[in-house]
């Protein structure tokens, strides 16, 4: 007891500067058993702490406080707390113990989820993701767990924000594999119901585009064994590939490890045959195909993507028309694109001009369909915003790029590397680079 | 000979060298050397097998009547074009051949025509003498290692071998007496003899690398000699189905022809195929052209027409020498490509000039149906050969020239997104790396 009011008392003496801050720390990790050992009758003490002042000590607090097993009553009441703090705390003291953070917002989920309100955990999380990153290009291990709360809370919108930010820098490569793939489940899935109504349809092809992003790096990051994220993310991204550009690549980059390279394909059997029967072109075929194997794609709860793909393949095709004819009766429409009726064809030919997908009139009288040029001129303002935003964004990235580049050439482990390996023609050769590091 | 029955071939094409007289001064000696007559082409409703054959003496002769026999329909013309093949053998010494030529009749012709057992025994016997006696000159030429009667050792084996028919050995004789080539004349008599029997075997590729060495040697050549590589290089590339290489070497045998080949195809034909506009300008402008297209004036007239755009009349006659172009031995697997190729040239040719074509007249211009000459432009356009796009509704074509500013700037927006997207696949793969890597490490260590 004693140690405890000690430690709060130093607590609230050493929070204001920041090498207080830190000397702090040291005493709080030293204590922490003690702490853990104390934890049913922690609570109490938590009141004289405030959170927005003495951030790190109420963490280690509350960390030590929710470490053992919660019930349903206490799970609300802590929830609040937890919530209150992480809404009121200091940034830069909690990141001096991130892993303290991240397991008490881990534990905050699993009492949200206990309580079955995944909804209450959506803003408390967002805010906690913001204060743990260092910048927004961080993934941290609370993505993730963002996600699956959104998914289950059903806010698909909050959940696509974070989707859409650059992620370059990743502290663990768990954590990016499980937010991959939440993030296409929550596009999926908003794809199916909500997406219609709730978002416009112009994010549907970049959250494509974003996803296909992510479900490529997941499949060719570096693995030691093929693990089961990888191979769902390989479906997808078949799936999705398929979509977006019309074919589907069937056998990875050379970058991707070896141990994905041989073992993904067979994993996905059905998926790739798919992707062949694609390339094939015929939709008839496709049709039976995705018929017969409709069991398998739908325990993969990949039936929605599946059915867009086919889809596409008529959009696809209906393309194709526009490269050829200016106008073109409905019937032959069905005809060619291997529709069943002309009203079928209208229909798509309807859908397509609302997407804005293809540029067209249709007579009904005639029975007629005039496609027309796009009538975009590249002359107005917007459009040269547009560009010029990209190209800024673009040379920042490459800036970005050049940037890593020289600080991984000046990566010890690097230096370690190239230099035992490098070639040694001449006595005079050798310079200074020894050939061990003394770190 | 009598009357062939309801062939439906015209005349036909083949060409051959023009009125240059006089024997060959070539120095092959070879009894291979298939001479060529110069003879006028009648030009008639009917095949005329003898005319045909005559044109042709030597072993394609026989490959030629037997080809002839295989694919022709009318049976008065199979036993015709058997009956002189069988004439033909029995000069010569290949009872290889005479066999299958005696399957072939089968009996058909009377008794006269039957396998002549004795015949064929004698001429064996014949020919194992004669090869023991070769063998055993041979050999004494080895022993006295006196290089031209080594050379002309294995050359009398290689035409030993070639009237046999056994044409592997005779390449293999005559490659063999490479070694033993002292001046270019004597290379230049093995590589023709070379590509004589690589053409009869069906191997293009030695055609072609004899022709090159042929053409390498230092000594400046006899037209004649120059007119037959380039022949045998045409054939090589008809071959290999680059036709656009074999319309040129075609082109360039000019009339220096002499006696050349006869297993040479009418340059016209591939002149049809040739793609390039300028190919064909050379071909009527070429003088010396001239001279082959005067033996053939159904094939001028087809130039003709094609050039002044009289499509129906151009395909009219495309379409009756095609059954004739069937019969011939190296044309015939191309026949099909060859002559889709030259519709589409047309159809292409066709439309450059206009902004809009009304399809029906152009239907009518070209005798097919609307619907089908759609298809045909679709195609077309698909594989980006006409800047052009259909009007279904009225039946027009309406030629369109791509934006190129537009076009431009929807590249450059893409190309930004795949860079953009790129690079951040990268970013991330390099930071996993990374951390692999530091793994990797932080667990050695």
């Amino acid at each position: 007891m004693n140690s405890v009011e000690g430690l709060v008392n130093q607590i609230q003496g050493l929070s204001t500067t920041a090498s207080d801050v830190l000397s702090l720390q040291n005493l709080l990790k030293q204590a922490d058993d003690s702490l853990h050992a104390e934890s049913t009758r922690l609570l109490p003490f938590l009141d004289q702490l405030d959170p927005s002042k003495h951030s790190l000590g109420y963490l280690y607090f509350l960390e030590a406080c929710t470490a053992g097993p919660v019930t349903k009553e206490q799970a609300g009441s802590y929830v609040l707390m937890i919530a209150r703090f992480i809404t009121s705390c200091i940034a830069e003291q909690i990141r001096l113990a991130p892993d303290k953070f991240i397991t008490v917002c881990k534990r905050f989920k699993d009492q949200v989820l206990l309580l079955e309100e995944p909804l209450r955990g959506v803003a408390p999380m967002l805010t906690a993701i913001r204060k743990l990153q260092p910048s927004s290009e961080h993934l941290t291990a609370l993505h993730p767990e963002f996600l699956l709360l959104c998914l289950l809370s059903r806010c698909y919108k909050a959940g696509l924000s974070i989707l859409e930010e650059d992620v370059f820098e990743v502290d663990q490569p768990r954590d990016l594999f499980l937010f991959c793939y939440y993030g296409l489940v929550a596009s999926q899935t908003g794809n199916d119901k909500h997406w219609k109504k709730v978002v416009p349809e112009s994010i549907g092809a970049s959250t494509q585009c974003m996803l296909l992003l992510y479900t490529s790096v997941v499949v060719t990051a570096p693995m030691s064994t093929v693990n089961a994220i990888a191979v769902e993310a390989f479906k997808k991204y078949i799936l999705v590939s398929l979509i977006h550009h019309g074919q589907s690549p069937t056998n990875l980059p050379k970058y991707a490890s070896s141990v994905a390279q041989r073992n993904l394909k067979n994993l996905c059997q059905p998926y790739i045959e798919l992707a062949n029967s694609y390339s094939n072109g015929k939709i008839a075929d496709i049709e039976t195909y995705v018929e017969a194997n409709k069991d398998k794609f739908e325990s993969d709860n990949n039936l929605g993507l599946v059915k867009q793909a086919v889809s596409s393949m008529y959009k696809r095709n209906i393309q194709r028309l526009t490269q050829t004819y200016l106008t073109l009766s409905l019937q032959d429409i069905a005809n060619r694109v291997q529709l069943n009726s002309p009203k079928e064809a209208e229909m798509h030919v309807l859908q397509m001009i609302k997407d804005g997908e293809i540029y067209a009139t249709i007579n009904q009288k005639d029975g007629m369909v005039r496609f027309l040029e796009d009538p975009e001129q590249y002359k107005t303002c917007e459009m040269i915003e547009h560009i010029d935003s990209s190209i800024q964004r673009l040379m920042t990235l490459s800036k970005k790029l050049n940037g890593v580049d020289e600080l991984m050439s000046c990566d010890p482990l690097y230096l370690l590397k190239a230099g035992r390996e490098r070639q040694r023609f001449d006595f005079d050769d050798f310079d200074n680079v020894p050939q061990r590091f003394n770190i | 000979m009598d009357g062939e029955d309801d062939a439906p071939k015209s005349l036909m094409e083949e060409m051959y060298a023009n009125g240059i007289e006089g024997v060959d001064d070539a120095p092959s000696s070879s009894t291979s050397t298939t001479i060529r007559k110069n003879r006028p082409i009648i030009s008639g409703e009917q095949l005329d097998i003898e005319a045909y054959a005559a044109l042709y003496s030597g072993r394609t002769k026989i490959m030629r009547l037997i080809f002839l026999a295989d694919h022709c329909d009318n049976s008065g013309m199979q036993l015709e074009a058997l009956r002189m093949a069988y004439d033909e053998l029995k000069k010569g010494e290949n009872t290889q051949l005479f066999r299958e030529v005696v399957q072939k009749i089968d009996g058909r012709l009377g008794p006269n025509y039957s396998t002549d057992a004795t015949w064929c025994a004698m001429v064996d016997r014949k020919a194992d003498q004669r090869k023991d006696k070769l063998e055993s000159e041979l050999n004494a030429y080895r022993t006295n290692l006196i290089k031209e009667s080594i050379r002309m050792g294995y050359n009398d084996f290689g035409d030993f071998y070639y009237a046999h028919g056994a044409l592997g050995d005779a390449f293999k004789s005559y490659v063999r007496t490479r070694d033993y080539c002292t001046t270019s004349k004597h290379i230049i008599q093995m590589c023709l003899s070379a590509i004589l029997v690589s053409i009869e075997m069906g191997q293009f590729a030695h055609v072609t690398s004899y022709v090159s060495k042929a053409e390498q040697t230092p000594e400046a050549l006899d037209p004649p000699i120059i007119a037959k590589l380039r022949c045998a290089a045409g054939l090589a590339h008809l071959e290999a189905k680059k036709y656009k290489l074999a319309a040129r070497k075609f082109l360039e045998v000019g009339p220096e022809l002499g006696n050349s080949y006869s297993e040479v195809i009418a340059p016209q034909d591939i002149s049809y195929s040739s793609n390039a506009f300028t190919l064909q300008n050379k071909v009527i402008d070429n003088i010396n052209f001239r001279n082959f297209l005067e033996l053939v004036p159904e094939v001028r007239e087809l130039i003709n027409d094609f050039y002044s755009s009289h499509y129906a009349s151009c395909l009219e006659y495309l379409g009756n020498l095609k059954s004739n172009l069937m019969l011939d031995i190296h044309i015939h697997d191309h026949v099909e490509t060859l002559y889709d190729q030259i519709r589409s040239k047309a159809l292409i040719q066709y439309t450059h000039p206009f902004v809009s074509v009304d399809m029906r007249m152009m239907a009518d211009a070209f005798k097919t149906s609307v619907a089908g000459l759609e298809k045909e432009l679709e195609s077309l356009i698909t594989d980006n050969q006409i800047q052009a796009r259909i009007d279904s509704h009225n039946k027009i074509l309406y030629a369109r020239h791509a934006d190129q500013r537009n076009a431009t700037f929807q590249r450059v927006l893409q190309t930004g997104n795949e860079f953009d997207w790129d690079v951040r696949a990268m970013l991330l793969r390099a930071n996993l790396l990374k951390h692999e890597y530091n793994l990797r490490a932080s667990r050695k260590i």
